[in-house]
């Protein structure tokens, strides 16, 4: 199972002192971050991808091809690559050449973005969302798989004779989850094509996720990519942690309270019950996140949001170091504990290497 | 056995509230109609607003109702009726009462039967049903009855405002369109998923 942060890139002020950081900060604060959960053990960092102020990450694989170089085994992702007001024929370049670059460390997650203006920006109407990424996909997911691509549909331009480059490292498309927070449709999706679906459960109560989860592990059975709980579920996690569990409570309040989501809202107690958000102890942290196993069944990808909210570096950093030291290594240990053993891991670059070989040696021996 | 459930919504603020007054008596004006439809239970559900502001506001900025909150719409949605009164505020329902209907769920009272009431200081108010309630439940596709009942303050000290009437008529109404109502079931997309081929086609145009 990979564990791992993702990172929406927000730039908020520090409700406890008033600072907003500069977009540089940020930036720089979130490279910082990613290193740190490699150099604490963790196995993934996702970057969001957003056009807007007042969040910083326009540019995904500016900033992962970056990490690339500075880091060795951390697997580089999204949370998500906008597959709507992108143009697929661009995301089929860009993850392809952060791919190598990466060594393969490199997978993505695929969103529609809820924020009506940047649609028409990028000349597209926010109607038309599911259509977009119901479409997008299916080019991109050509464009990755056959060498030359001729193709014609109803959002852009058509192509004749047209070859991505480069193309995927080991002829290996990189790996794509589906990342959905109420759309069944999309769900569909991530099932018909047997690709992972991420659940970004963190805003709303488990039934609901339970439900959207539930649809796509039954629909990965119906296409026939194995039994429904082999299918790739991803989930997210939030979670700030002190050792005395009132001290994290006492420090968090403010920017609980201030939070651009859910600030001026329900109490923390309250969000804390309805919702996965954990402040307390790594040891509540770790009980929290076991319970995910209960709810939605073995899956595959645990990836905690930390820094958000106007919460300094400094802080952020202590929390990833928590996480790698003293909960991940209890959650690896306990998940690992009644797991199947058909339930499988997380596809990595190298597990789709070999399965890609073990299918031709397949046809070659048919 | 046919037994009936009415959500009986109001969003008085003071307590006694004339708004859930008057939504008591449309209740019970409901229930008298509907057995003479032959119900052998109608069961009314007092829904107070007042009693979730909180959870409301919260549910507005987080986009999801607690616990508590989500029984309640639940059970409004789930209803084979609605009964809906507010207190005219500033010339309109008030701010409560439109809250509650906006976390509804798009379609949840899409065909579902409806009576409108109000409350005000004065009879000058009484055409806010008409031209604020009326197309808010239009907007979501309730099946409104004919007549709203609207009470003034000093309806409630005289016989010949003729308020007894109304109400009798309006619950007369409500009763009608309950009983006369096919049980909407649509479809669950989580249940019935509409398959990837499908969507792939009309996502194309095609």
């Amino acid at each position: 199972m990979q564990f791992g942060l993702f990172s929406v890139g927000d730039v908020t002020p520090d409700p406890t002192t008033g600072r907003t950081p500069t977009e540089g900060e940020r930036i720089k604060a979130m490279t910082a971050i990613a290193q740190k959960a490699e150099e604490v053990g963790l196995d993934v960092f996702a970057t969001g991808e957003h056009h807007n102020p007042p969040f910083v990450p326009s540019s995904p694989t500016t900033m992962l091809g970056y990490l690339a170089a500075r880091t060795e085994r951390l697997i580089l992702s999204t949370a998500t690559t906008l597959i709507t007001t992108n143009d697929p024929v661009k995301i089929a370049e860009d993850y392809a050449m952060l791919q190598h670059l990466a060594d393969g460390r490199a997978d993505l997650v695929l969103g529609r973005g809820n924020t009506g203006p940047v649609y028409p920006w990028f000349g597209k109407d926010i109607r038309d969302g599911i259509d977009l990424a119901i479409e997008n996909y299916h080019l991109l997911h050509r464009l990755w798989r056959e060498d030359v691509v001729d193709w014609q549909g109803r959002f852009r331009t058509p192509l004749q004779s047209f070859t991505s480059t480069p193309r995927p490292l080991d002829g290996v498309p990189p790996f794509v989850w589906h990342g959905s927070i109420r759309s069944p449709e999309i769900a569909e999706q991530a099932a018909y094509y047997g690709d992972g679906f991420f659940a970004n459960n963190i805003f709303w109560p488990k039934e609901h996720y339970q439900r959207l989860i539930g649809l796509y592990r039954q629909r990965f059975e119906h296409y026939g990519h194995g039994s429904a709980d082999q299918a790739i579920v991803g989930l997210g996690g939030q979670v700030f942690m002190r050792k005395n569990s009132q001290d994290a409570v006492r420090e968090f309040r403010p920017y609980f309270d201030n939070a651009p989501v859910y600030g001026h809202g329900p109490s923390m107690e309250e969000f804390m019950k309805e919702t996965p958000l954990t402040v307390g102890s790594p040891q509540e942290v770790i009980d929290r996140t076991l319970r995910f196993r209960e709810d939605f069944g073995d899956y595959q990808r645990q990836l905690f949001l930390m820094d958000h909210a106007g919460l300094p570096l400094e802080t952020v950093l202590e929390q990833v170091e928590l996480l790698g030291t003293e909960v991940v290594p209890v959650l690896r240990r306990e998940f690992a504990i009644g797991r199947p053993a058909h339930v499988p891991d997380a596809p990595t670059h190298a597990s789709l290497v070999a399965k890609a070989k073990a299918g031709e040696d397949r046809e070659t021996v048919a | 056995m046919t037994t009936y459930t009415i959500a009986a919504v109001s969003a008085g603020l003071s307590q006694p509230s004339s708004t859930r007054l008057l939504a008591d008596r449309l209740g019970a004006a409901a229930t008298a109609a509907l057995r003479g439809h032959g119900a052998d239970d109608v069961r009314v559900v007092p829904v107070d607003v007042r009693d979730h502001a909180h959870a409301l506001t919260d549910n507005v900025l987080t986009g999801f109702p607690n616990s508590a909150l989500r029984e309640v719409l639940e059970t409004v949605t789930g209803a084979d009726g609605l009964i809906a009164v507010t207190p005219v505020f500033n010339a309109s329902y008030s701010g409560l009462f439109k809250t509650f209907f906006d976390v509804i769920e798009p379609g949840a009272l899409e065909g579902v039967p409806v009576l409108l009431g109000a409350t005000g200081g004065t009879a000058r108010h009484s055409l806010a049903i008409d031209f604020a309630l009326r197309p808010l439940m239009a907007y979501l596709r309730a099946t409104v009855a004919p007549t709203g009942v609207y009470a003034a303050s000093e309806d409630w000290g005289s016989e010949e405002s003729g308020l007894a009437a109304r109400i009798e008529r309006a619950g007369g109404e409500l009763a009608a369109l309950v009983a006369g109502r096919a049980p909407a079931v649509a479809p669950d997309p989580y249940e019935q998923p509409t398959p990837f081929e499908q969507l792939l086609r009309s996502a194309s145009g095609a």
